[in-house]
């Protein structure tokens, strides 16, 4: 009996995956013809849209609730660290400790890059390098080995230019997209608190995650905490009709900022990229500017961050990313390969689930606390 | 997810396997792609060590030169290795005599918690169970309310703080423990025999939040304690069970977001340094998109088996037998048409999302495991096929240009479309009568075969499927 329903499922399954491929390449051609029409009512859902036994919540209006809270001095990088690292254990602490350069020195530097998520082609790039680096300049004591290293590692994530782009005169969208529970929404919260406290800028948030169960909730409550605005489209609704409705609201009010969220998704869901991409090209119409999308990644990532920050770059023109949760044990090694291959600049560090836990990268500081 | 690191093991596979003789050289060039294909999958590098000098001994104790196929031979050493490492049987819940069951959910911020909860409770539904959620996740903003829509999507209700007010011990707003103690009295009180405990995500390294979670178990006295672990996890995921385990005694892991292309070697290493199974593991957004986990299925599916039997269990489970093997006689003996194949399609589409089921079935070439199948572009195949009269249905070949058209009209595709659907139908069924046929004079051949270890029966060739 078993293998009889394995043929049919193995039949259904094959007809279905065959034709999609041809249904897949109209269907996408399809959505390209939205270019010129107006987001909103008439796009299919690319996802399933859920079953929302509950009628989905009203559209709220500017931010209510009470007062914002008092804005704080943002934390350091270190500070943050302190409970969970002291400097130099592990792997390299057993290279300072050893006196001598020898094959347990490469086998523990190996090892101190692996152990953070570096991978392995950038280490064995890296180690290359160094070995080089050792014999031309003579190279004898471990101190001045890992020294080069950093120095190496820090050079490997070279940018001029870490900021925030913003261009006055016209509302700038900053769009934020990543994988699933990265902290796009709570990064949104960190930065409107900065932009509006520090920058004196005015924001309307886009809640732009029309899919996740009460994800708009969520950022309302954020919109509250850091005195922004928002904008909220029904649940299971088009995620890009939300983020034109806030571009609309920003321009006709004259505010500086739209911060659009969007639902997490798998980079590897082709439809859902798709979706992005449109998301993307309604935001950059005029009179609205896209000049930031943000990839947000999760300190715990491991090597599978590059195939998202690769597919999410192609997909929504990625100009910088975010790493976030770098306040616990993971060190979020995979950055350096993802600023070196990729070209992408890391501009900000989440360190924290509060308002004020967000830090500009430092690439010193972040090779510090990678092998401490 | 899984799917690289066994394509990168078939090919070291294929490579030793070819060899007449093996030099320690050419095994040691081996072990080291081996190393490197793990640390890939995100294999923690101290499991990974272990691994390799395990394999390495046994080589050398094996003797390889005087073995008459030394590849198969190192094949079969890695196999059993990996095998202990992932393997064992599934975890079997032993609900408590006395109900309700509970169990509590912790692990690291954004790994999925929430989202597992309401699959948990939908899959203890589906066991014949009663259960209540807990919405103990008080800190992160809207998180007892996404909870809530999720639980009414599962059709389980949802206790929160603010639904306990009524109760002789009221917990505060944001109290946690409080929330969980006087829910699990709820629970009893509604009898409800499964009590699910979400809780707020949270660092290893966060004292206070671990004493948080530590009160949370002690009060709530769980009988199943899972770690949540997101598939993409690196290096840290080792440390992090660790802490967790220390301070919670994990039962086991659940895994999400496996639909993903990570390699999920996160889940191997937790798995080997904790000692503890994978219990669950979560495939996709839907609810139904999880399932038990089985230890030993997943090497196989590594090693290049894939998982048959996963696949069948949840065909038993979701499909009506007595239809669909009507359907497979039809189809082995060249009799199936569209009218069945409609019937079938929505048999299989209760099982779950397409993606997830091939991902299931061995031989299913890359890039049709990698295509992403929406249901919405199912839903289109089927239209395609409700647009077409019964006799059309029956007869495809009477389809012509204007019929087609006119199919084409009612279903909202091309013309193309319509004829890329007729075509593939048709060199599926041809294939399958091929099939049929060889499978069953093979039958006649090995009819002592042993019961036992299910390994994938061939299956057709799919190579051809795509162009
Ligand atoms: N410890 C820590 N937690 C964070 C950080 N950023 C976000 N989180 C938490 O990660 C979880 C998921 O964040 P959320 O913003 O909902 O992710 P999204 O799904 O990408 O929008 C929440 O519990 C956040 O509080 C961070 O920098 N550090
Ligand atoms: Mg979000």
């Amino acid at each position: 009996m078993a293998f009889v329903i394995l043929i049919v499922v193995l039949f259904v399954a094959a007809v279905a995956a065959g034709a999609f491929v041809g249904v897949r390449v109209r269907s996408r051609r399809a959505r390209g013809d939205l270019e010129g029409t107006p987001p909103g009512e008439k796009a299919p859902p690319t996802r399933p849209p859920p079953p929302a036994p509950e009628p989905a919540p009203e559209p709220a209006g500017e931010a209510l609730g009470e007062g914002p809270l008092p804005v704080g001095e943002a934390p350091s990088l270190r500070s943050r660290l302190g409970k969970a690292r002291n400097l130099l254990s592990g792997y390299v602490g057993g290279v300072l400790a050893r006196g001598t350069i020898d094959a347990s020195t490469w086998d523990d530097l190996e090892e101190a890059l692996l152990g953070v998520d570096v991978g392995v082609a950038t280490t064995d790039v890296l180690l290359a390098e160094l070995r080089g680096l050792v014999k031309a300049e003579r190279i004898k004591d471990p101190a001045r080995l890992t020294d080069v290293l950093k120095e190496r590692l820090v050079d490997e994530m070279r940018f001029d230019d870490r900021s925030l782009h913003f261009e006055p005169g016209v509302p700038n969208v900053w769009l934020f997209v990543g994988v699933n529970g990265v902290g796009k929404t709570t990064t949104i919260g960190k930065i409107a608190r900065r932009q509006v406290a520090d920058e004196r800028r005015t924001v309307v948030m886009a809640a732009g995650d029309t899919f996740r169960a009460a994800a708009a909730d969520q950022l309302e409550l954020w919109a509250q905490r850091v005195d922004a605005e928002i904008v909220r489209g029904a649940e299971g609704g088009d995620p890009s009709a939300v983020v034109f409705d806030a571009v609309q609201r920003a321009a006709a009010r004259g505010r500086d900022l739209v911060l659009a969220d969007t639902a997490g998704r798998l980079h590897t869901r082709i439809n859902l990229m798709e979706e992005l991409k449109k998301i993307r090209r309604v935001a950059d119409r005029p009179p609205a500017k896209v000049s930031e999308t943000l990839l947000v990644i999760d300190a715990t990532t491991g090597q599978n961050g590059l195939a998202q920050a690769r597919q999410f770059a192609d997909a929504a023109g990625v100009t910088g990313v975010v790493l976030t949760k770098l306040d616990g044990t993971a060190r979020g090694g995979i950055v350096v390969a993802i600023q070196r291959d990729l070209g992408l600049p890391v501009k900000l560090v989440g360190i924290g689930e509060g308002p004020e836990d967000l830090i500009p990268f430092d690439p010193e500081e972040f090779v510090e606390a990678l092998f401490s | 997810m899984f799917d690289a690191l066994s394509d990168r093991f078939e090919g070291i596979f294929s490579r030793l396997r070819s060899r007449g003789s093996l030099s320690s050289a050419v095994v040691d060039e081996a072990l080291a792609e081996i190393r490197v294909a793990l640390l890939d999958a995100d294999v923690n590098i101290k499991v990974v060590r272990a691994f390799v000098e395990r394999v390495r001994e046994r080589c050398v104790g094996a003797d390889l030169a005087r073995s008459i196929s030394p590849g198969q031979q190192v094949v079969k050493i890695v196999a059993e290795e990996m095998t202990a490492i992932l393997g064992g049987t599934p975890l079997k819940i032993a609900y408590a005599s006395r109900p309700p069951t509970v169990v509590l959910l912790a692990g690291l911020q954004g790994s999925g918690k929430t989202t597992t909860a309401a699959k948990l409770a939908r899959w203890f539904r589906q066991q014949g169970r009663n259960p209540l959620l807990v919405a103990a996740d008080l800190q992160r903003p809207a998180a007892v309310e996404q909870l809530r829509v999720l639980g009414s999507q599962a059709g389980v209700s949802v206790v929160s703080a603010s639904d306990l007010l009524e109760r002789p011990d009221p917990p505060a707003p944001d109290d946690p423990v409080g929330t969980s103690r006087a829910a699990l009295a709820e629970a009893r009180r509604l009898g409800r025999d499964v009590v699910i405990v979400d809780t707020a995500g949270r660092l290893a390294i966060d004292a206070e939040m671990m004493d948080q979670v530590r009160r949370i178990a002690e009060v709530s006295a769980p009988d199943y304690t899972f770690l949540v672990i997101d598939a993409m996890t690196g290096q840290d995921a080792v440390a992090t069970a660790e802490a967790f385990h220390a301070v919670l005694e994990l039962d086991g892991v659940i895994l999400t977001k496996l639909d993903g292309d990570a390699r999920g070697g996160a889940a191997l290493s937790v798995k080997e340094v904790l000692g503890r199974p994978i219990a669950f593991a979560s495939t996709g957004e839907r609810l139904d998109d999880f399932d038990a986990f089985h230890p030993d299925r997943m090497a196989d599916r590594i090693l290049g088996m894939g998982d048959v039997l996963s696949l069948i269990e949840k065909a038993e489970r979701e499909m009506d037998a007595d239809v669909t093997a009507k359907a497979a006689t039809r189809l082995q003996e060249g009799r199936f048409t569209l009218e069945d194949f409609l019937e079938q399609m929505q048999q299989v589409r209760k099982m779950g999302s397409f993606s997830g089921m091939l991902s299931l079935l061995p031989g299913v070439p890359k890039e049709v495991r990698d295509a992403q199948i929406d249901d919405r572009d199912i839903s289109r195949v089927e239209a395609v096929i409700r647009s077409m009269t019964l006799d059309e249905r029956r007869n495809p070949a009477i389809i012509d240009g204007s019929r087609r058209s006119r199919i084409a009209a009612g279903s909202g595709v091309e013309t193309s479309d319509v004829n890329k659907l007729l075509q593939q139908f048709r060199e599926m069924q041809r294939m399958m009568r091929g099939f049929g046929a060889a499978r069953r004079s093979a039958r006649k051949g090995k009819k002592g075969k042993k019961g036992g270890r299910v390994t994938a029966p061939s299956l057709p060739d799919f190579s051809g499927m795509l162009k």
